[in-house]
């Protein structure tokens, strides 16, 4: 790989949340991006972290830097997407990797989206591994279902996000923890969040969101009507029919939606007056 | 003419020793400090070698009188020699004593030769074959010389061939015990020993004291590393320690990892260290190497990493992960080396700075910091084994008799058939006991062998804070390695308990005429002493007592008591998970299996688990308080 400038790659880490206990910790998804980050060579890692630091998270926090990077550009006081946007800008970063979907909060899984539009930056999901950086473009494995991966190739700078199915993040040890810096960064435009603003998008955490665990949706029943183990088996492994889908191509977004709304119709995620 | 140079081959060999002796202290002193008393200790020297340590080496009756005469011979000789022949006094009372100490030399000289003649695996060959014949020339030299002071002989042995060939025996043996004592040679022993007793890191050992609990690090202390990675990170005294060394293999002899073909030798160990103390590669190392691992591929110096990042080092992080923390090798060791220190002090920087636990290691240190419990269950669920025996829990009752501490054992569906068995027999004594419920956490043992100081020392200190809110008078659990952190690691962070282990705490409501038992009809039973009971607490006689008392009679194993066998279970030894030939608790299980005995008895959850996953057919597994559950006769009842 003959580079004349390294990669620099903007790694977005947020606080997660454990399943079990609702303990701060390293968001998985997003420990796992970082992890390919410190596998690319001849990469700058940049790290960023859009919050506040306080003794709940800190340790969460510290935890990515357990794994062995010497700080995080803290960008506080923000709204989400302007600052991580500022600090994307501002790092100087061609491509940014983060996890698919926050731990806590709203947990949309649109800030990876939302971003890219902001910059106007091709978007790639579902990203397993890098495979090979080239002058001005990456080599991608991308998730698909059942294991299936695709390979893809984009032009930096890009947007990554990370799938679960990505190598497992390497252990955070202690002393680097507990050394490394988390450095709160001065944003040129930063200003153009008004303090209100924040204190409002941090009150509708606080006061307007509740939050519970999420049920387990239903299961379709699947009839199985094989016979033997080896059937059983077959019908297991088996691939899901691809069965009365439909591929629409060259159609109008008006076709395309109404096409979309129909098929909710029958299966009754939607009612006829529209309501979800 | 022997005469006029006598006194210079001694003073010579004297000189030299004492240049080599400050070279190796500068060595040692390369380690980081530590705040053992040196007058205190040399003071207390004398005793700790002639009681304490030779109630360690007494273990081998042969071994031990030969080493009597010997060593006791040379230092006699040594002295008197230097009286004799170096200061030329003229005394016939010194001259006779001279001889009576060669000659005792050269009896246990001629006992230690014979060793060597079909020398054990365990004992290490190299220079340590030629030591019995040097010990031959100090012994046989120093009496043909001492012959004429004392007018036995006319001094006309003056003829210059006989002069030659004493004057050759005298040089090697002086060689060998003076200059050999302080520049490497297998004499090394009895310098670095001596001091190392003297400035033992736990003098609590001596008198008939046990310390067993692991040192803290100190986390504000900025100049403290986090563990060891290179040699010179030890204290110095724990170098001096690894010098002490005699290369008798009797910790290979006990050690569960090596006898499985995991890649661990004790001796290999420590002799690892000593070359990573002074310098060079283990090529010389003549002793069983670690298995799988070929001699001469390794080396170290006193600054460079032990486990290195890239490339050979001092050994393979693997060597580290395969010990089991049981304590065998420290126990058997007669120079009170302390391995398993070092071995912690060297997994905490794997762990703290490099963040390489092996295997599931990493996994169960991420549960314990945001679960509480190694396995990742719900802290919340701790108490779901005891939904129907409406135990009182101390956030409720705030007070009670005992505590009973239940360990993540609860979570475990085959130890919860230990807990009910428990608690029938804490009721059938009408024990006032509770308790903590879900504010229980891990007790921190794991942790803290897998390395991670930190975590253990978080789960301590909220465990400490917990207990600080109740009142009770002891904690009781069945688990053994809760015990040991409980009873002697969590007093380095203010927590001072009363703490026994449900065999010791039942076979005292025993005594006080709390339980009565049925007459045992059950199959033949011998008894598994867990390591941390055992070796690490010094209970071997509760269980048994308790278990004669129910009308058992134990059928003893070859190794029992404080030679037992490690189960292949402690010191997160299951989690990083080292291969081997074969597996500890299947030689275990052989052991148990050579007694004949139906049921074997234990008292520690890891060991249940660990027996129990050995293949049938074998011996059923049983812990002690559900073979007592079954015996017990309601007082009721009974009346």
């Amino acid at each position: 790989m003959s580079l004349n400038q390294a990669t620099r790659v903007a790694v977005l880490l947020s606080i997660g949340q454990h399943p079990v206990t609702a303990r701060a910790r390293r968001a998985d998804q997003d420990a796992r991006a970082l992890e390919l980050a410190l596998q690319l060579n001849h990469a700058d890692v940049i790290p960023l972290h859009v919050g506040q630091l306080n003794e709940h998270n800190e340790a969460a926090l510290r935890s990515y830097l357990g794994m062995g990077i010497s700080q995080i550009k803290l960008i506080g006081n923000s709204d989400i997407l302007l600052g991580l946007e500022q600090g994307v800008r501002e790092s100087q970063a061609n491509i940014v990797l983060c996890g698919s979907r926050a731990e806590t909060g709203e947990g949309s899984g649109l800030v990876p989206y939302l971003l890219a539009k902001k910059l106007g930056w091709p978007i790639v999901s579902g990203l397993v591994s890098i495979e090979k950086l080239d002058q001005g473009s990456a080599t991608l494995l991308q998730a698909l279902p059942r294991g299936q991966r695709r390979k893809l190739k984009v032009s930096l700078p890009a947007v990554l996000a990370v799938d679960p199915a990505a190598a497992v993040a390497r252990q955070s040890a202690f002393g680097p923890a507990q050394r490394g810096a988390i450095t709160p960064q001065k944003l040129s435009s930063i200003e153009a969040v008004s303090g209100a603003e924040v204190k409002h998008n941090s009150a509708l955490h606080s006061f307007l969101w509740q939050f519970q665990p999420a049920k387990k949706r239903p299961k379709r029943l699947k009839i199985i009507k094989a016979t033997s183990a080896r059937d059983r088996f077959k019908a297991a492994a088996a691939k899901a029919d691809a069965s009365g889908g439909k591929v629409l191509q060259g159609v109008s977004a008006d076709d395309a939606a109404n096409e979309i709304i129909k098929l909710l119709l029958e299966e009754s995620v939607l009612n006829l007056d529209g309501h979800l | 003419m022997l005469n006029q140079i006598l006194p210079l081959l001694i003073f010579g060999a004297l000189l030299l020793a004492v240049v080599g002796g400050v070279r190796r202290i500068r060595l040692w002193r390369n380690g980081r400090p530590s705040d053992v008393p040196i007058m205190a200790g040399l003071a207390a020297l004398p005793r700790r070698y002639l009681v304490d340590l030779h109630h360690v080496v007494a273990r081998d009756k042969y071994i031990s009188n030969t080493h009597v005469a010997t060593g006791g011979g040379f230092v006699a000789a040594a002295i008197l020699a230097i009286l004799v022949h170096g200061l030329q006094l003229n005394s016939q009372i010194l001259a006779w004593a001279l001889l009576a100490a060669t000659t005792s030399m050269f009896v246990g000289a001629l006992f230690v030769a014979k060793r060597r003649v079909q020398p054990p695996e365990r004992l290490s060959k190299g220079p340590w074959m030629r030591l019995p014949k040097s010990l031959l020339a100090f012994s046989i030299g120093f009496f043909l010389v001492t012959l004429p002071v004392t007018g036995l002989v006319p001094a006309v042995l003056g003829a210059w061939v006989l002069a030659l060939i004493l004057s050759v025996l005298i040089i090697w043996g002086l060689g060998e015990m003076f200059f050999g004592m302080t520049w490497g040679g297998p004499m090394k022993h009895a310098f670095a020993g001596a001091l190392h007793l003297a400035f033992h890191r736990r003098a609590e050992r001596f008198n008939g004291g046990r310390s067993t609990g692991l040192k803290p690090l100190h986390f504000d202390d900025q100049q403290q590393p986090l563990g060891v990675e290179k040699p010179s990170e030890f204290t110095w005294n724990q170098l001096l320690g690894f010098d002490a060394c005699v290369q008798c293999g009797r910790c290979e002899a006990m050690c569960p990892a090596f006898a499985a073909g995991q890649p661990l030798n004790p001796k290999k160990l420590i002799q690892d260290m000593v070359v990573g103390l002074a310098g060079g590669s283990d090529a010389a190392y003549a002793g069983s190497p670690y298995p799988g691992k070929p001699l001469g591929e390794h080396q170290g110096g006193p600054f460079a990493s032990i486990i290195a990042r890239e490339g050979q080092g001092l050994l393979d992080a693997e060597t580290l992960w395969s010990c089991t923390t049981c304590r065998a090798c420290v126990e058997e060791c007669p120079m009170m080396i302390e391995h398993v220190d070092a071995i912690v002090d060297m997994r905490r920087h794997l762990t703290l700075e490099r963040g390489q636990t092996p295997n599931k290691g990493a996994e169960v240190i991420d549960n314990l910091i945001a679960t509480d419990n190694p396995n990742g269950f719900n802290p919340a669920s701790r108490m779901n084994w005891a939904a129907d025996l409406a135990l009182p829990v101390l956030s409720d009752v705030k007070r009670t008799d005992v505590l009973l501490w239940m360990g993540d054992g609860a979570f475990d569906m085959r130890n919860q058939r230990s807990l009910r068995a428990l608690v029938k027999i804490l009721r059938a004594a009408k024990v006032d006991f509770a308790v903590l419920g879900n504010e229980e956490r891990d007790s921190g043992d794991v942790a803290r062998r897998l390395g991670d100081e930190a975590t253990f020392q978080s789960l301590a200190k909220r465990n400490i804070t917990t207990l600080a809110q109740y009142s009770f008078r002891s904690i009781v659990t069945c688990d053994p390695h809760s015990f040991h952190v409980l009873k002697n690691e969590y007093s380095d962070f203010g927590g001072q308990y009363v703490v026994y282990h449900h065999s010791t705490f039942i076979n005292h409501l025993r005594q006080t005429g709390k339980l009565n038992f049925a007459p045992y009809k059950g199959g033949s039973v011998t008894y598994h002493d867990p390591c941390y009971l055992g070796r690490y607490n010094g209970e071997y006689d509760a269980p048994r007592d308790l278990l004669a008392a129910a009308g058992i009679q134990v059928i003893e194993m070859e190794r029992s008591g404080f030679r037992s066998r490690c189960c292949g279970g402690g010191g997160g030894a299951p989690i990083t998970d080292i291969p081997g030939k074969q597996r500890i608790p299947d030689m275990r299980m052989e052991d148990i299996k050579q007694t004949g005995a139906e049921i074997v008895a234990v008292g520690c959850p890891q060991c249940t688990a660990m027996l129990e996953g050995v293949v049938d057919p074998r011996p059923e597994v049983l812990d002690i308080a559900e073979i007592i559950a079954k015996q017990l006769v309601e007082a009721e009842e009974a009346a």
